[in-house]
Parts: C-alpha cells; sequence; structure tokens
C-alpha cells in the first residue's frame, strides 16, 4: 500500500458488543479522500453497525477513530455531522412538505436583520448546490412532489452542500430506475473528484465494479480483506463472503409446468395498467420485469385484491373469481409478499410467532379462541424449516435482520399453505446468503406444485429464476419471453417501452 | 420456556416481567401514601378507594384495546351518561332493572360500532370521530332528560352500590370481572391478535387478510360497552341518572393505559398494565385528598405523570 495516500478517516481494532451478539471484532478500514470504498458482506456481516459507530448512533466497546490522523470520540450524531460524516440511507428522510431550498437549510434558516427569513438567498443558494451536481430538480418544488429518485438526489446535494467530507451510500440504487441510477453515479464521481471521501454498501456486486476503487469484505464480524476492485472478480468477492460460486447464485432447478391455475384477463386500471392478461401454471416462476413505477406492484396488488380494478378478469382454476379484498384472495389460495416488508408485510411490535401466524389464525381458532399449542407448532416449524436466525419465536420481529425478517413473511403464507404465490421484489436489501436461501426457497414451494408471480427489478435475478418473463412498461403488456430466449438488452429496451 | 437463562432467583424473574417497574412504583407509591396517613389502608377507605377505582377501572379496560389498536376514543364519558340516562328513563318507566340495563349496554355498544364504522369506513381519525362523538352523545344525553336528574330509581340499583361479598364492594367486583375479560380477549382469541396487529401496522394486518372495518368496529363497540358498563356503575353509585356524569372521565381512562404501559403508536400496553396504571392514577387522586392535597396540584400531578409515562417510553425506545 503506498503510504502517500492521506486516510481521511481511519478506524483501528473496532470492537462492538451487543447483549448477544459480538457484531464486530477487532475491524481496521481506512477511507480516503477522492476514493470510492465499497464495503460487502452478508446481512450480520457488520456492515451497518460500522457505519452507525461512524454516524455516532452506537459507540464502539473498544477501539480507535482518526480523523485526519487526529483520534476523535464520535460520543452522537451532532459530532459525527460536525466532523464532515453523513450518510445517505436506503430510506430517505428529508421534510416532505416542505420545499427542497427549505430541506438544504432546516435547522439552519438564513434571517435578514429583522429575522425574517431571507427566502429568495435559500432558493438562489440551493439552485446553485443542485446545478453543481447537474441534478434537474427546481429548488421550489416540494419534496413530496419528487420522485423518489429525484428526493435522493436532493438528499446526496444536501449532504454536500453540508460541506460532508466522507459520505456513505447505504444501499442507495434500491429504489431507483436504470437511469436514476447513471444520474447517481455521475453525481458520486462528481463528489469523489471534489475530493470527498465515498464509501459505498450495496448487495449488488456489478454496483461496485462499475463504481468503486477499493472493496473491504466483512464476514460475521471481522475483517476479511481489502483490495482494490480492478485486481478481483465477482467471484472471488463472492467466494470471500460466504464462500458459493456465482453461477451457483441464481440456478435453480425448474420444473414442468402443470395445469393452469390462474388466468388474468384484460385486467385494467385507470392512469395504472391497461389489458393485463397472462396464464400462470402449476410448478411455474412467471417473472414480471419492468422499470420502477412501470405498474407491476398495481397489478399484482389488484390481483390480490388489496387495490380494486376498473376491469378485467380473474379466473383461478377454471372459475371466475371476484376477488374483492386480500381477505378473498387468500381463502382462495393466495398469498402475497409485499414488495417493502417493513411497511407492508410485517407487525414488527409483535413476535415472530405472532407474525407466522398472522394469516391462519381462522384455521388455529374455535369459537374466535387461538389453540396456543397450535400457534407455537406452526411456529417452532417453520422457524426451523426456513431456518431463521432467531433467539426465540416470542421474539419481536423488530429486532431480526433484514433477510430473517423476509423469510418470517415467506414463513406465514408457508404456514396459511397457499398455492399461488406472489412475491414483490423478494430480495430487495437481503444479502448474498440470505438470496440464495429465498431462491432454494421458491425451488422447494416449486417442487411441493405451487405456482409463483415474481416481480423483480433485477435483471440477473429475474433471467435467473423465471421460467417466463412479462415485460411491463408503463403500465401496458410488452411482450412476454420464454426461458432460452432471455437477452439482457431486449429486455431493458422492451423494459424502456421499446418494441 | 421464554429464556434458558440460568438465574432463575425470584428477583431476576421478577424483573423479567414486563410490568416489574409498574409494580414496584405502585407498592411504594402505597407504602408512602401510607406513612403520611395511616387511614389510607384503612378498611373504610380501600372499599372507597375500590369503589371510585372500578368506574375508571372499567372505562380503562376499554380504552387498552382502542389504544392497543392505535386509536384513542375520547367519547367514553359521554357514553356512560347516555347508557345511565337511557337506563334510569327505562327504570322509572317500570322497566324491570335487568331489561333496563341490556337496553342500556346494548345501544351504548351501538354508539361505540357506529364510530368505529365512521373510522373505517370514513377513513375519518379516531381522535375527530370520538370528539364529535363525544360533544355529540352528550347533547343527546341532555335532550334525553331535558338536563335535569333522573330520581327515583329502584331500590336493587341503590342498594348496588353498598353491596359487598367477602368484605369487598360488590361494583369492584364488576370491574375485576372485565379485568378478567379484557386480559383473555386480549391474549387468547383471535380478535386479540388482530388488535394488536392492526396497532402494528394495519396494512400488514390487511394484505394478511384479516377484516379491518369489522375488527375496528369490534374494538370500538367494546370500548363502548366497558363505558356503558361504567355507566351502570356510575347510576348505583349516585342512586340517579346524572347528564353531567363521566365528563373528564377520558382523560383518566386513557391516562391509566399510558401510566400502565401502553403507547399511543399502538401493539404496545396490556391489561395487566392497565390495571396497575389505574390503581396508581386512584391512590394518587384518593390519597392525595386523604392527606390534604388540593385537588387542582392532584391534577397536575396526574397530568405530569401521563406525560412523564410517555417521555419515559420514548427515552428507553431512544436507547436502542
Amino acid at each position: 500500500m503506498a503510504d502517500t495516500i492521506k486516510s481521511f478517516v481511519r478506524m483501528e481494532n473496532i470492537y462492538k458488543d451487543f447483549p448477544s451478539v459480538k457484531a464486530l471484532q477487532d475491524v481496521s478500514i481506512a477511507f480516503n479522500t477522492g476514493e470510492i470504498h465499497a464495503i460487502v458482506g452478508e446481512n450480520g456481516a457488520g456492515k451497518s453497525t460500522l457505519i452507525k459507530i461512524l454516524m455516532g448512533v452506537f459507540r464502539e466497546t473498544s477501539g480507535e477513530i482518526y480523523i485526519e490522523d487526529k483520534k476523535v470520540d464520535i460520543s452522537d450524531p451532532v459530532v459525527s455531522r460536525s466532523l464532515g460524516l453523513s450518510a445517505v440511507y436506503q430510506d430517505v428522510t428529508i421534510a416532505d412538505n416542505l420545499t427542497v431550498a427549505e430541506n438544504f437549510f432546516l435547522g439552519n434558516i438564513p434571517k435578514n436583520k429583522f429575522g425574517l427569513v431571507r427566502w429568495a438567498y435559500m432558493y438562489e443558494v440551493a439552485q446553485k448546490a443542485l446545478n453543481a451536481l447537474n441534478i434537474k430538480v427546481d429548488a421550489h418544488s416540494l419534496v413530496k412532489d419528487l420522485p423518489v429518485g429525484q428526493q435522493e438526489m436532493v438528499v446526496i446535494a444536501k449532504k454536500n452542500f453540508d460541506r460532508s467530507k466522507l459520505i456513505i451510500f447505504d444501499e442507495p440504487t434500491a429504489l431507483l430506475t436504470n437511469e436514476e441510477v447513471e444520474e447517481l453515479y455521475k453525481i458520486i464521481h462528481t463528489l469523489k473528484s471534489e475530493g470527498a471521501a465515498i464509501v459505498y454498501i450495496s448487495h449488488r456486486l456489478e454496483e461496485i465494479f462499475e463504481l468503486c476503487d477499493v472493496v473491504t469484505v466483512l464476514k460475521d464480524g471481522k475483517w476479511v480483506d481489502t483490495l482494490p476492485v480492478c485486481e478481483t472478480t465477482e467471484d472471488e468477492l463472492i467466494a470471500k463472503m460466504v464462500g458459493r460460486r456465482i453461477e451457483d447464485m441464481y440456478s435453480i432447478r425448474h420444473f414442468k409446468p402443470g395445469e393452469k391455475v390462474l388466468e388474468v384477463k384484460n385486467l385494467s386500471k385507470m392512469g395504472k395498467f391497461e389489458n393485463i392478461s397472462f396464464e400462470l401454471h402449476k410448478g411455474e416462476i412467471l417473472g414480471f420485469f419492468g422499470l420502477v413505477g412501470s405498474g407491476r406492484t398495481e397489478i399484482m396488488r389488484s390481483i390480490f385484491g388489496a387495490d380494486a380494478y376498473d376491469s378485467g378478469e380473474v379466473v383461478m382454476n377454471g372459475q371466475k373469481r371476484s376477488i374483492k379484498s386480500p381477505a378473498g384472495a387468500i381463502s382462495l389460495g393466495m398469498g402475497f409478499l409485499p414488495e417493502d416488508r417493513k411497511t407492508q408485510g410485517l407487525t414488527l411490535e409483535m413476535s415472530v410467532k405472532e407474525n407466522i401466524n398472522l394469516a391462519s389464525y381462522t384455521e388455529i381458532s374455535k369459537f374466535g379462541l387461538i389453540n396456543l399449542k397450535r400457534e407455537q407448532l406452526n411456529a417452532n416449524e417453520y422457524v426451523n424449516k426456513l431456518k431463521v436466525a432467531t433467539p426465540g419465536i416470542y421474539q419481536k420481529v423488530l429486532n431480526l435482520s433484514g433477510g430473517n425478517q423476509q423469510k418470517v413473511v415467506v414463513a406465514k403464507w408457508l404456514c396459511k399453505d397457499s398455492s399461488i404465490f406472489i412475491f414483490d421484489e423478494p430480495t430487495v436489501g437481503i444479502d448474498v446468503g440470505a438470496r440464495a436461501e429465498v431462491y432454494k426457497l421458491l425451488q422447494d414451494l416449486l417442487k411441493d406444485g405451487n405456482a409463483i408471480i415474481i416481480k423483480s427489478s433485477y435483471l440477473p435475478e429475474i433471467m435467473g429464476i423465471a421460467d417466463r418473463i412479462i415485460v411491463i412498461s408503463e403500465g401496458k403488456y410488452m411482450r412476454t419471453v420464454t426461458r432460452g430466449d432471455y437477452d439482457e438488452e431486449e429486455l431493458l429496451r422492451l423494459a424502456s417501452g421499446i418494441k | 420456556m421464554k429464556s434458558n437463562n440460568n438465574n432463575n432467583s425470584i428477583f431476576k424473574r421478577f424483573t423479567r416481567v414486563a410490568e416489574s417497574n409498574l409494580i414496584i412504583v405502585m407498592v411504594v407509591l402505597i407504602l408512602v401514601l401510607w406513612l403520611m396517613n395511616d387511614k389510607f389502608l384503612s378498611f373504610v377507605n380501600v372499599t372507597n378507594l375500590l369503589r371510585q377505582t372500578a368506574i375508571i377501572g372499567v372505562l380503562a379496560v376499554g380504552m387498552t384495546f382502542v389504544i392497543l389498536s392505535a386509536g384513542i376514543d375520547l367519547s367514553v364519558g359521554s357514553v356512560l351518561a347516555f347508557s345511565s340516562i337511557i337506563a334510569s328513563k327505562l327504570m322509572v318507566a317500570g322497566i324491570p332493572v335487568w331489561v333496563s340495563t341490556i337496553i342500556a349496554l346494548v345501544s351504548g355498544s351501538i354508539i361505540g360500532a357506529l364510530m368505529g364504522i365512521i373510522i373505517y369506513k370514513g377513513n375519518v381519525p379516531a381522535f375527530i370521530a370520538t370528539l364529535g362523538g363525544m360533544t355529540i352523545v352528550r347533547a343527546l344525553v341532555m335532550l334525553m332528560c331535558g338536563a335535569q336528574k333522573i330520581m327515583w330509581l329502584p331500590d336493587a340499583v341503590v342498594d348496588f352500590a353498598v353491596q359487598r361479598y367477602l368484605g369487598i364492594p360488590a361494583m369492584a367486583y364488576v370491574w375485576f370481572i372485565t379485568v378478567i375479560i379484557g386480559w383473555f380477549v386480549s391474549r387468547y382469541t383471535v380478535f386479540g391478535r388482530n388488535i394488536y396487529a392492526i396497532g402494528s401496522n394495519t396494512e400488514a394486518a390487511r394484505l394478511s387478510g384479516i377484516k379491518i372495518g369489522i375488527n375496528i368496529c369490534g374494538i370500538y363497540a367494546f370500548s363502548a360497552f366497558m363505558s356503558s358498563v361504567a355507566g351502570m356503575l356510575m347510576t348505583a353509585r349516585l342512586g340517579s341518572g346524572v347528564p353531567t356524569a363521566g365528563q373528564g372521565y377520558e382523560l383518566d381512562a386513557i391516562a391509566a393505559v399510558v401510566v400502565g404501559g401502553g403507547s399511543l403508536f399502538g401493539a404496545v400496553g396490556s391489561i395487566p398494565g392497565t390495571v396497575l396504571g389505574t390503581i396508581i392514577i386512584a391512590s394518587i387522586r384518593n390519597g392525595g385528598t386523604l392527606i390534604g392535597i388540593n385537588p387542582f396540584i392532584l391534577d397536575i400531578l396526574v397530568g405530569s405523570m401521563i406525560v412523564f409515562a410517555v417521555l419515559f417510553d420514548q427515552l428507553r425506545k431512544n436507547k436502542v
């Protein structure tokens, strides 16, 4: 390693113990100015803990942190910010009902000598900051009126405007469209060239090869390796993270499709989607690919009865069904894993046991009284089956990691004995290892004769696991592509609306 | 079963009970009040205390369900008066006591179900729907009885207030029964699980097939049913139907739940916690009066307790 590169932040021999886990053990890592440093590792590898120590959310149990060779004590988030450290999280956190400019000056609104707000000045400065990063957003617009992608850009611009010297990106592309990802890369490069140290966390390894300079691998709270990105490969990184080859990642066993279990005819909803028709067979995974916001989630939700649709038919096992509520869909054997497990899939304050049984209480009760024995048996059965890492079935779901939370949502539908599963982005925000387990799970579901619909915006994943892919663009059906004819460029073209 | 911790000393086990903090607060409070005035734990005062507490206690059981579902019910005091006046009017008109009581309980519950429908179907925040309910129902009560007390109720009603079994006032038994029902429903029934699920995440509950509408209706109907039961107790205690009865009681009921560990954000709280909260608040009011504290000061105390209970909850949450 060249000694000439001066580290901006150095974390040395960091340990962090939580009551039940050693989250970090003897991790040393340095972030340099003008460098994009990726951190990879499975969920629970300690990435978030490391970042939260830098952000002042957690205190390290032992170890030292240096900023420009001066030892610092990051006792709380305010200290962290004053040291020029900042983070952009997956879920964007800004004040929705204020304008972009107001968000820039939040907590530090410029006033004139009469103590009145200097509006013109605020808008001017904020606009300049946005323009500097080539972000095409009007500083006067309300944040809530912007698409999610642009909100994220605004947050980044604000961090830059706050003169952050180290910016951490935690899964920044999870909610972005492909074009927005390109834009994000450009912005990150601008920040880098202006001398910021960048920390980049993502489960999507190809992003790291496109964007980053250096990569550090963490595993089980320990440092594994730090190496220049140009000297490694995806295979090597995955091997270091989990000991699994990339070809094995998306390969799942396919089965011969059986009879038709679901048929959707000309499903339409004003302004969301129109004339969607497809069939789903036993033992098959049907993929829905498209850009973020193309209407796929709305289609899934309408089929499941979560939202109403205007016209069209849903036929299940040869019978026309009018599904008016999730309860109706569930009684016909459908299960739905929503896009956002935290806001739609789980009751976080409740236990693993209760979440697993949540859709099944009518079966395990008599006259409204729960059969507690069966409730407990169900929970234990699926915790074991899906290898949910939890201290026990009484643990609140809130305290589980993302991958394990996802398993709990899956367990809920397995427990209910559904036969048609709709997965909306099943692997968003979960790591390589947990992802492989989700795929294994899908395979098991197919083997048992279930049928699966998957919505994913992640091409390698959907190409790897789907038997057929339906491409949707702006609410319109584009084409169905069958396994064997998959072509990345063609799928992307279709998704962007080009036939 | 819950933990494979080897250290099973009584103290360790005690601290693992969610309500252990509250039990300590309650015991200390009772001891302090007793030291300041030894009449506090006298037979006469304890029975009096139980009689006073029963009414708020019953309201608080219903309020616990509402708050667990992340809602609020401001109408409990008005529904209390409503059922009291309905029952009194019927009794004075010569309808048997038990028939009058059933009619009062049912009509009270219907008001709650109606508010539930407005909250769910109309997507009206519970605060607004029950605030409106509180005002409207109170006005209805006034119209029904011309803002006059209804007197000359059957002796059986008045007798109930002074009746005791094993030395304990009959009114307290009513409270105990509602507590047991509330505890049982919240722990062992699908409805109970649904309440927690809705309070924790309504959308996740809906997508899991829980019918939100019927459950919300049930929750507010249950709360109104409890308010009506409290209305019957109030009628017995006052020996008449008083149209202004129960004013401001919603605050003590909410306070009992919150002091008992209930979170206004839903899904956190329990019936045992509420019972402890009820006793703590009632002891402050009763014991405070006994040792001669100005009742307005007591209001300040109770108000502060609500704020501190929530503050404490938030601090604990932020400690990661």
